[in-house]
């Protein structure tokens, strides 16, 4: 009886030590240096939209170590997944707040990026989004603390209907969008300017199954709804499908998309059926020297071609180490000044922050597929 | 009434559900023999298709032949799924044939999550191209807009599968004994079946369905990646059980009241709405007859 | 032991393994760019550590099986940690540790560390919930979740539109997560097993789905953001502080859900969930109301999912539908079923591994979702009861 007791208490004592030593502080204080922290999707099934922007941070940063660092101070980078999600975005910030980071590049996906700005807001920190695209993040007012380097969901729905209505000259529209965050967004903007200009008619508005097998019942509906084209809000792989299916069933719709759509996978899925496709994305800036020069980095190192939002990141990443330069530290209202009044050249253009915290100088153009590639239409 | 548009909705869905059948298929046979939710199936058919998918890039980049190559890749699936599924078996089911039936579908979620992330992992989290293996024919050409030659293509497959394997269940030895594993197992072991051999032919039976589901599907939806077997898994669950899980005719009739019901929804009223009326359908169904519609109501005792 | 015998299965095995991952391990097509690549170091490695994992795997079975053996000789073996807490010399000195711990936390380590613990203690009180339906009157329950986003789109709604605050909510959600709870009860009474699973499944779906495309009601997809977080008397905090108050609002929450729970599986209506569990029938024929029990065990149960929700969104002070998919769900669930079915004890240990466990794995980055698939099978290979086994109330008789 007397050992078994012994066992149990040296049990639970080694219960109490892992307990302690599982949850070991991890801030560790190291000055010297400036941190970055990185934040978004790296692992999960939205992995590709985040794994771009660590790249794109680790290539900036190593050249700008490599020529003396910032301030005289080597930048230090904090990786930290947050899988797109807000719960575990809050914990992704705390950490890296924790951690003593100066600014931060991230997060992806709209919803994490409000759900961790937050934490970000109330400890003076920086936060610049390669991707997030709602509108609220700036046009709100709520997170003066919040910049991008992509534009706001509604400029992109506003291109597109112009460019429909004033260059295709159409008048009866379907709106179609994937039910989620960035798709809807896009799919309600195109719609409320649609209806506002008055010259067209939204003649189908529908959301579909992200996932699903196949959408011959939208198709059905569209072709029965006589639209002359449909507007997409969502990303490639189900534009694919319903261009695909949309061109079996011998219609010639005009498909106009957004930027999830501008992606070369897009044109290798949909293969012939991608011709004539119009998808709006971020200005041509592919005779960029910078731009040339940050994919040629990418393709040295990491012996692939970049991914989606490598060189909004690569820009931003630029943009905010910049601006601590010009400011002089990494002071919060010194910098905001700095992002603000400082132009800086990057791979998407010589660019600087409105006061909404919107990029100046980063705009979309429509492109068009033709043989197998997007081309810009002038 | 518009007729045309109508017609094509009814297409539409029995397509779809014809795809959901080709999963459902193995998912209701594994069901019926040890009464578990197999989590991982939806990955066995993912599995297929990527294999399908590696080895047709492979035998393509050394120049074969297309028909040799289309051979070769569904030969190549099937043979991978059946062996995933028997090594599934062993690893994560069998040591808990006699454990709490929660703690197996814990078991079978793991291996779920265990099987993408080691997708996701090896190939690469994009999507990927899948290349159409059955090609359009010529002389289909002037109907192909109505329905193409892939879709008949899955249709004649899930009616010849069906058909296979009901007459395997119905009339060979391997079948009595699955059937008598399924009513009491126990029992069959007494009267000599090999329950380990019985269940393991399930599970490689099951498989191949799933692979051959795999190869169909990702050609005719055109691309591939770790994440197509969960969502599809799911609406296949709920297909099988709306049928009468356990029931090889009921899977694929489930499946087809699915599939129409999605696609006339979507037709007449709105997509927005699609799986929650397909959910609501499924509960409608399951109140009325709450073992699914071709179940056998089991006698409760106590 | 045959080392011989064993050597040769593990090779069979290692073998059978390198075939099965030849072709997605080894060859990595990408059909974009039209690149094959073969990568035979990793059959290499497949080959090595299946060898060697399998010697271990069937070693740690047949101590498994031992163990059985042993533990069907004398059943309703408490195991030692259990008994541990039955014995008073050592109970007190181990609690009076565990509060200190517990009250020393948040102030003990960083801000991340307690907001993750905040998380944690949801999850305690997420599967406590749970555990009463799955655990006690044993309906598979699948689409937990809905009443957990119940909860959290009560708190975004009325704060929102009435500008409610956290305390006035927390009621308010647990009454409308227990409603959903009936009206999600009522509809499945006739069903049993994976048909009520399949149903709850749809349920959950169904909540989120009208979540996300009910835009005028819950603003879609894109969520509502800037929900404040718990207040106390009007004080304005800082984060930090901010976040060590919620730990204790959560602490004292799941202290008040150990309570209940704890006394409700000892009430009445416990024991007829228990007998409910065990026998349907049985428990009809001795006079106990099913339809009752049933709808009693999923208002209660959501209860506390929607107390859940509340304190969720006022962590993260942003909610969309896309937080209340079915992986949530059957995360809940493994918590339940991991933990040990039916233990208190065993849900919260559960809660801890599972919510914790993905957090320090941050260090694997890419692999932790492949560690913790894993880890969920080989611990139910090797405890299928889960961390802690439930001990059956057991009467003795004795003649003195």
């Amino acid at each position: 009886m007397k050992q078994s007791k012994k066992w149990i208490k040296g049990m639970v004592l080694a219960f109490m030590a892992a307990i302690f030593m599982f949850s070991g502080s991890m801030s560790w204080a190291e000055d010297g240096t400036i941190k970055l922290g990185v934040a978004g999707a790296h692992s999960g099934d939205l992995a590709s939209y985040g794994i771009p922007s660590v790249n794109a941070a680790k290539l900036v940063v190593k050249e700008i170590n490599a020529n003396g660092g910032v301030l005289g101070k080597q930048v230090e980078l904090l990786v930290e997944d947050d899988a797109c999600k807000p719960e575990i975005a809050t914990n992704t910030a705390t950490k890296l707040v924790s951690q003593g980071v100066n600014v931060v590049m991230g997060h992806i996906c709209s919803g994490a990026t409000k759900a961790a700005l937050g934490i970000y807001k109330d400890s003076n920190i920086i936060c610049m989004s390669p991707s997030a695209t709602n509108p609220a993040l700036t046009q709100s007012g709520d997170y003066p603390n919040f910049y991008r380097t992509i534009a706001s969901d509604d400029a992109q729905a506003k291109l597109d209907v112009d460019f429909a209505l004033n260059v295709l000259k159409l008048n009866k529209i379907a709106v179609i969008h994937d039910k989620g965050d960035y798709g809807k967004g896009f799919a309600e903007f195109a719609k409320k300017f649609l209806e506002e200009s008055g010259k067209a008619e939204v003649v189908l508005y529908e959301g579909i199954t992200p996932g699903a097998v196949d959408y011959s019942a939208v198709v059905q509906k569209i072709k029965r709804s006589d639209a002359q084209a449909v507007i997409f809000g969502g990303y490639h792989p189900e534009a694919s499908k319903i261009v695909t299916q949309m061109r079996k069933k011998r219609m010639d719709t005009i498909f106009i998309s957004d930027d999830g759509v501008k992606d070369d996978t897009f044109i290798k899925v949909a293969g012939e059926y991608a011709q004539g496709v119009y998808a709006s994305g971020p200005k041509d800036s592919s005779k960029n020297p910078l731009n040339i020069k940050a994919v040629n980095a990418h393709k040295e190192e990491f012996k692939s071609d970049p991914g989606a939002f490598y060189e909004n990141a690569y820009s931003a990443v630029l943009a905010i180490l910049n601006a601590i330069e010009k400011a002089g530290s990494t002071d919060y209202a010194a910098v905001s000044k700095a992002l603000k009044t400082e132009w800086v050249e990057t791979p998407i253009g010589k660019i600087k922050f409105d006061e909404r915290g919107d990029a100046i100088g980063a705009g979309f153009s429509v492109y068009q597929v033709k043989d197998g590639k997007y081309a810009e239409v002038k | 009434m518009d007729w045309e548009y109508f017609l094509e909705l009814l297409l539409g869905g029995l397509t779809r559900g014809s795809i959901y059948a080709l999963i459902a298929l193995g998912y209701t046979m594994v069901y019926g023999i040890i009464e578990l939710i197999n989590f991982a199936h939806g990955e066995i058919y993912m599995i297929g298709a990527f294999t399908a998918l590696i080895v047709a890039s492979v035998l393509n980049y050394a120049g074969m032949n297309h028909v040799a190559v289309a051979i070769l890749a569904m030969v190549a699936a099937i043979i991978y799924s059946c062996a995933y599924g028997f090594a599934i078996e062993k690893i994560a089911y069998k040591p808990l044939r006699n454990a709490p039936r929660l703690s197996a579908l814990i078991s079978a979620i793991g291996m779920s999550l265990f099987l993408q992330n080691y997708v996701l992992l090896a190939q690469t989290p994009d999507f990927l191209p899948f290349p159409s293996l059955i090609p359009d024919f010529d002389f289909w050409e002037p109907y192909a807009h109505i329905i193409s030659s892939q879709e008949i293509a899955i249709l004649a497959t899930t009616v010849s599968v069906m058909i296979l394997l009901t007459v395997m269940i119905k009339f060979t030895i391997i079948g009595k004994a699955m059937r008598a594993t399924a009513q009491d197992r126990i029992m069959a072991a007494l009267v000599g079946v090999d329950i380990n051999r019985v269940i393991s032919v399930t599970f490689v039976v099951g498989s191949a369905t799933a692979a051959i589901g795999g190869v169909l599907i990702a050609s005719h939806v055109g691309q591939i990646n770790f994440y197509i077997g969960f969502i599809a898994g799911i609406k296949a669950f709920v297909a099988a059980v709306l049928g009468g899980i356990g029931s090889i005719p009921g899977a694929v009739l489930g499946s087809l009241v699915l599939g129409w019901t999605e696609s006339f929804f979507t037709g007449y009223i709105s997509s927005d709405y699609e799986d929650v009326f397909a959910f609501l359908f499924l509960v409608l169904i399951l109140i009325f007859r709450p073992s699914g519609i071709l179940g056998r109501s089991e006698t409760q005792k106590v | 032991m045959n080392v011989r015998g064993e050597l040769k299965k593990s090779f069979q095995i290692s073998a059978w393994f390198m075939f099965l991952t030849f072709p997605i391990l080894v060859i990595r097509v990408n059909t974009v760019e039209n690149v094959i690549e073969w990568r035979w170091y990793n059959m290499a490695i497949v080959g090595v550590s299946t060898f060697l994992g399998s010697a271990l795997w069937r070693y740690l079975l047949s101590v498994k099986e031992k163990s059985q053996r042993i533990n069907a000789a004398s059943p309703g073996n408490m195991t030692s940690f259990q008994k541990a807490f039955s014995d008073k010399r050592f109970f007190y000195p181990a609690l009076f540790i565990l509060i200190g711990f517990v009250i020393s936390f948040p102030f003990l380590f960083s801000m991340y560390q307690a907001n993750i613990m905040i998380t944690a203690l949801i999850y305690v009180m997420l599967g406590l919930g749970l555990n009463i339906v799955v655990g006690l009157a044993g309906l598979l329950d699948l689409g937990y979740v809905a009443f957990y986003a119940v909860g959290a789109y009560s708190y975004g709604l009325l704060n929102f539109h009435f500008g409610l605050g956290f305390w006035t909510t927390l009621p308010i959600a647990a009454i409308l997560a227990a409603l959903a709870g009936i009206l999600l009860g009522y509809p499945v009474l006739r069903l049993r097993g994976d048909y009520l699973a399949i149903v709850t499944l749809g349920f959950g779906e169904i909540i989120r789905l009208v979540l996300e495309n009910w835009g005028e009601f819950s603003h879609g997809p894109s969520g509502i953001a800037n929900i404040p977080r718990p207040s106390l008397l009007g004080i304005d905090m800082t984060l930090t502080q901010n976040t060590i108050f919620t730990y204790f609002v959560m602490i004292g929450l799941v202290l008040f859900t150990i309570f209940v729970v704890n006394r409700l599986q000892n009430s009445r209506i416990g024991r007829a969930w228990i007998a409910l569990r065990e026998d349907e029938i049985a428990c009809q024929a001795m006079g106990i109301d099913r339809t009752r029990t049933k709808l009693t065990a999923f208002a209660l149960g959501a209860t506390w999912a929607g107390m859940g929700g509340v304190v969720f969104a006022a962590k993260t002070t942003f909610i969309n539908p896309a937080s209340f998919t079915i992986w949530e769900s059957v995360i809940i669930l493994c918590i339940v079923v991991l933990g040990g079915m039916g233990s208190i004890l065993g849900v919260i240990s559960g809660a801890l591994v599972l919510t914790l466990l993905p957090e320090y794995l941050r260090a694997f980055s890419e692999y932790r979702m492949l560690i913790f698939g894993i880890m969920l099978v080989s611990m139910m290979v090797f405890r299928p009861e889960g961390i802690i086994r439930n001990v059956r109330r057991t009467y003795t008789f004795s003649k003195e």
